[in-house]
């Protein structure tokens, strides 16, 4: 078998194990983490290929005449996999401590379909054509469904239809049409450099697709499309890290940049994203100020997430290679970043029991490991160095200036501002206001172990890709044509 | 005696002949292992007969041998071989999995009746299906529809007996205005035979007694195929039939009843008169857009499972007449392979109700209706039944990779090849409202909490079988499409030839 196979069925051979080793709580984690650890070598397997310039392929089967479902790896899909195959080892270590913790109902569905939301999340990593990435799209949605709706109670099942409203709504009204669209008139569904679509499409049609296209993936949150994203909050803190800071939120932008840059291809677009500019770039402030007013810390978190996604529609759309590369980077800087930020939710939630940011004075002292991965992961999330976030803002912001898009610059400046007034405070009252008297009474340190170790991980990996952007700066490279 | 070329007679004879045997033999067992044979030998005369068209076109088989026009012909082509395999195949596995369902859903003594009864229907419209003569059509029609009757009166249900009055006063309306026009067309062409009878056609086309001919036939069936406004019969009708029947008539009965209007439109008339001398192609599409937005809607309102589903199946049946009126292959094809698609996914639906109705019921009692407050929490105690009606529901809704998907593919194309994007819309919307009516049933079954503490208490795997094979299908035909879109494409581009 290919590396390429491998890596899409480890994660399905390992919901299977999961689901049989399901009485036997040990050897159930013991399986997430062995499938995690051997997924994640598959696909690290796969870089040096893809970056020598290799594009492993497989063809699985005609679902319709003409169109496959099929795979290639090409350099975004690469980054994304990593991303999110290299995380949801972090994510298991913390998944055991978070739910165990908690003392959390039907562990073994909710580890199953974690491996079944990571099987999709990859499936559509790789995909090779529009069709294919729609299938496990809407796959991605269904398997995350039972994870949002996890606690079984009328608020999860209220988060749980919005989330499904909004995903499933906007999918199949604008993104099926969309796909079909460029069957069409295209033909072909295949990603490929440059873009697919017939040369000399009038820009209203041209317009009205990239529409249907970008509110179709509402994975990317983009406003007013954004709801289901704070709504999915109500889902055990593991999967608000993993899914709705890396692979749910990253398959969606993922998709729109993967979109924007082999189906419509960055000249066909040129002048006919405008409106794209602006609405990201509305999702980003808005967002932030709601991040600002929300007192719920895993609300807030969430609000950031939508303004950060927005970061990579708004480098997408500007079209200008370097912003490309920003986009790229900015899928992989802002996982490391945000699911800092999430581990850190979670274990203050489950060794403090506290969820609202007015609750969390002087609690760095209890608990100052969490804390100050806490800081980094919001150093990342503002754009300062030595976080992930500043380089990939760094180029966003070049590509905007390339473009003369001051607008843009303006618009970055501002959200980083904001990110700042929102995450700060957070940092001020854990450190240096004094605890209160209520929570004197209450002792506890910090979480337990193994979410330690998670947060930890994912802080370090946030500065490591400061320092090392080599590996996804490669990557993003490569997305564009070579002159 | 060569079987092989015996085939197309066979077709009908085998279960046709299964029905008085079980009634001779008066015994419930005995009636339905001869019934069920009949009904696999059908299934396997199907298959025959499809990879037969595949070799030679079109198979004509002369009954009696008595050479058309005079004689009955038997004719087989692509369409007629795929609707004959949807019929029996579904014959085939409801069969088995109705014999535990009708041990507690009628009395004993009834039970060979039943399968009598059965046999007899899935004769009729297999008879439908392979006859090339417009008369013979007629007489298998009564022949189904009276068994259909029956079928749905045996329901436990008092309401049982009216809903199969109304189906009985509804389908004999139907079946007069067939019978009606089909005298019109022999008083103008002297043939019965309907490929004579198309050839006749061409010399008096537009004379009024063809017209008037054409408008008996096209009410008389879509009464049968429960054209919105026309379905006032199926809702009740799927609601108190007993599940077995309910999950074979859903399957087939509307299905062959939309295979003779395709017949009689496409192979009949003409798409010259149709589609471009008459108003039908833009009165059928917005019968369909009707039964599409409110059948669906009215589905999301509805407390009784069964009827939820029966409504769905009435917007559904719009999806299939909306691709028939476009005259294009795409369109074609998607009405083609959404008969097939659809089919099998509410075959599958209803077969698992069935199964979750008799969990329901107490120890020895009889199946109680599947109301929602009796749903609640459910998927804890069925979790295999309850799954099953999810992802056939995703078959409805048309979530990529199932059926479903492939039928609004081709639909959706089908619009945008026609330039009427707003149907494109308009199409994706009704989607939406599929998913409000199978999420109703997620929320109660998953989320609701049960009245009483209950274990795990599955159906048995005589009834998770057969229905979970249907399930798989939805499944299998979402992903690998050679047969069903092979078969319908065909099918469509032998029948479209204007602009095709």
């Amino acid at each position: 078998m290919t590396a390429l196979s491998l890596a899409l069925a480890i994660p399905l051979l390992g919901a299977i194990g999961i689901a049989l080793a399901g009485r036997r709580p040990n050897l159930r984690e013991g399986v997430t983490l062995a499938t995690a650890g051997l997924l994640f070598a598959t696909v690290l397997r796969l870089l040096d290929p893809v970056l020598a310039g290799e594009r492993p392929q497989l063809t699985l089967f005609e679902i319709l005449p003409g169109l496959s479902i099929a795979f290639r790896i090409e350099p975004l899909g690469m980054l994304f996999g990593l991303v999110a195959s290299g995380l949801w080892i972090v994510n298991s270590v913390y998944s055991i401590g978070y739910m165990r913790g908690n003392d959390e109902q039907h562990q073994t569905r909710f580890y199953v379909c974690f491996a079944l939301s990571l099987a999709a999340a990859l499936a559509i990593a790789f995909a090779a054509n529009l069709l294919t990435l729609f299938l496990f799209y809407e796959a991605l949605t269904l398997l995350t469904y039972p994870l949002v709706t996890h606690a079984g109670s009328d608020k999860a099942r209220a988060g749980g239809r919005t989330y499904l409203a909004i995903l499933m709504g906007t999918s199949i009204l604008f993104l099926l049409p969309a796909v079909i669209y460029v069957w069409h008139v295209a033909g072909t569904t295949d990603f490929t450099a440059g873009g697919i679509l017939p040369a000399g499409m009038d820009s209203g049609t041209l317009t009205l697709l990239l529409a249907l296209f970008m509110f179709g993936i509402g994975k990317a949150a983009l406003m007013p499309f954004h709801r289901w994203l704070p709504a999915a909050m109500v889902a055990p803190t593991p999967v608000s890290a993993l899914l709705h800071a890396v692979a749910v939120v990253k398959a969606g932008v993922f998709s729109v940049v993967k979109v924007i840059v082999y189906v419509f291809g960055l000249d066909q677009l040129a002048g006919a994203t405008d409106w794209l500019v602006a609405i990201s770039g509305f999702t980003i402030v808005a967002a932030s100020v709601v991040a600002l007013n929300a007192d719920n810390l895993k609300r807030r978190l969430a609000y950031s997430t939508v303004s950060q996604l927005s970061y990579v529609i708004l480098a997408a759309a500007i079209l200008a290679p370097l912003s490309i590369i920003g986009a790229a980077l900015h899928i992989a800087a802002h996982a490391f970043g945000k699911i800092t930020l999430f581990f850190a939710a979670g274990a203050i939630y489950t060794a403090a029991h506290k969820t609202e940011v007015s609750q969390l004075d002087g609690i760095g002292r209890r608990m100052p490991w969490t804390m100050v991965a806490f800081g980094i992961g919001a150093l990342s999330m503002i754009g300062l160095p030595p976080a992930a976030g500043f380089i990939s803002k760094w180029y966003l912001i070049s590509g905007a200036m390339s473009q003369e898009a001051w607008a843009v610059v303006v618009v970055m400046l501002l959200s980083t501002l904001l990110s700042a007034a929102y995450f700060l405070p957070v940092l001020w009252r854990a450190f240096f206001r004094p605890l209160s008297a209520e929570a004197q009474q209450h002792c506890h340190g910090e979480a337990p172990l193994p979410m330690l170790l998670a947060l930890t991980c994912t802080a370090a990996g946030t500065l490591a890709l400061f320092f090392f952007p080599d590996a996804p700066l490669a990557l993003a490279r490569q997305l564009l044509p070579t002159p | 005696m060569n079987l092989v070329e015996h085939l197309p007679a066979l077709q009908v004879v085998l279960p046709l002949l299964s029905a008085p045997l079980a009634v001779l033999l008066r015994h419930g067992g005995i009636a339905f292992a001869v019934v069920t044979a009949g009904a696999w030998a059908a299934f396997a005369t199907a298959i025959g007969l499809w990879l037969q068209v595949g070799e030679v076109g079109v198979i004509s088989y002369h009954i009696g041998s008595w050479a058309p026009p005079w004689g009955i012909e038997y004719r087989v082509d692509r369409l007629a071989s795929f609707v004959l395999l949807l019929v029996a195949g579904t014959a085939a596995i409801v069969l088995p999995w109705s014999r535990a369902s009708i041990e507690r859903e009628i009395p004993r003594e009834l039970h060979y009746l039943y399968y009598a009864m059965f046999g007899l229907c899935l004769a009729g419209l297999l008879g439908i299906t392979i006859t090339g003569d417009a008369f013979n059509i007629f007489v298998f029609l009564e022949i189904s529809s009276l068994a259909t009757y029956v079928l749905i009166a045996l329901g436990r249900d008092r309401r049982a007996l009216t809903a199969a009055y109304r189906y009985l006063i509804m389908g004999t309306i139907g079946a007069t205005f067939y019978v009606i026009g089909v005298g019109f067309l022999y008083l103008m062409t002297g043939t019965l035979n309907l490929v004579d009878m198309a050839e006749r056609l061409r010399d008096v086309e537009s004379s009024r007694p063809v017209l008037v001919a054409l408008a008996f036939i096209t009410v008389g069936v879509s009464l049968k195929l429960a054209l919105f406004p026309l379905h006032q019969w199926l809702p009740n009708a799927y609601t108190y039939a007993p599940s077995a029947v309910t999950a074979f008539l859903a399957a087939t009965a509307t299905k062959v009843s939309i295979y003779v209007l395709i017949r009689f439109w496409f192979s009949v008339f003409g798409e010259t008169l149709i589609f471009e001398r008459l108003p039908l192609p833009e009165i059928l599409l917005l019968l369909s857009l009707a039964a599409m937005f409110a059948a669906s809607f009215i589905a999301i309102f509805q407390d009784n499972l069964k009827r939820l589903f029966a409504y769905s199946s009435v917007g559904q049946i719009g999806y299939i007449t909306l691709g028939m009126s476009f005259d294009s292959v795409s369109g074609l094809t998607a009405a083609i392979v959404h008969l097939f698609n659809h089919g099998i996914a509410k075959a599958a639906i209803f077969l698992l109700i069935g199964g979750l109705v008799l969990g329901l019921a107490k120890p020895g009692g009889a199946p109680p209706a599947p109301t929602f407050d009796r749903l609640a929490g459910l998927a804890r105690r069925m979790p295999l039944t309850c799954f099953g009606i999810v992802i056939a529901g995703l078959s409805l809704i048309g979530v990529p990779g199932t059926a479903g998907f492939i039928s609004k593919w081709y639909l959706i194309l089908a619009a945008m090849e026609a330039g009427q994007f707003w149907l494109v819309g308009a199409i994706l919307l009704s989607s939406l409202l599929a998913i409000a009516y199978v999420w109703r049933f997620v929320e109660v079954a998953y989320f609701r909490p049960a009245p009483e503490a209950a274990g795990r208490q599955e159906a048995s795997l005589g009834l998770l079988l057969p229905a979970w094979l249907l399930v798989i299908a939805t499944l299998w035909f979402g992903l690998d499409t050679s047969f069903s879109v092979g078969s319908a494409a065909e099918a469509a581009r032998f029948l479209v030839k204007v602009g095709g």
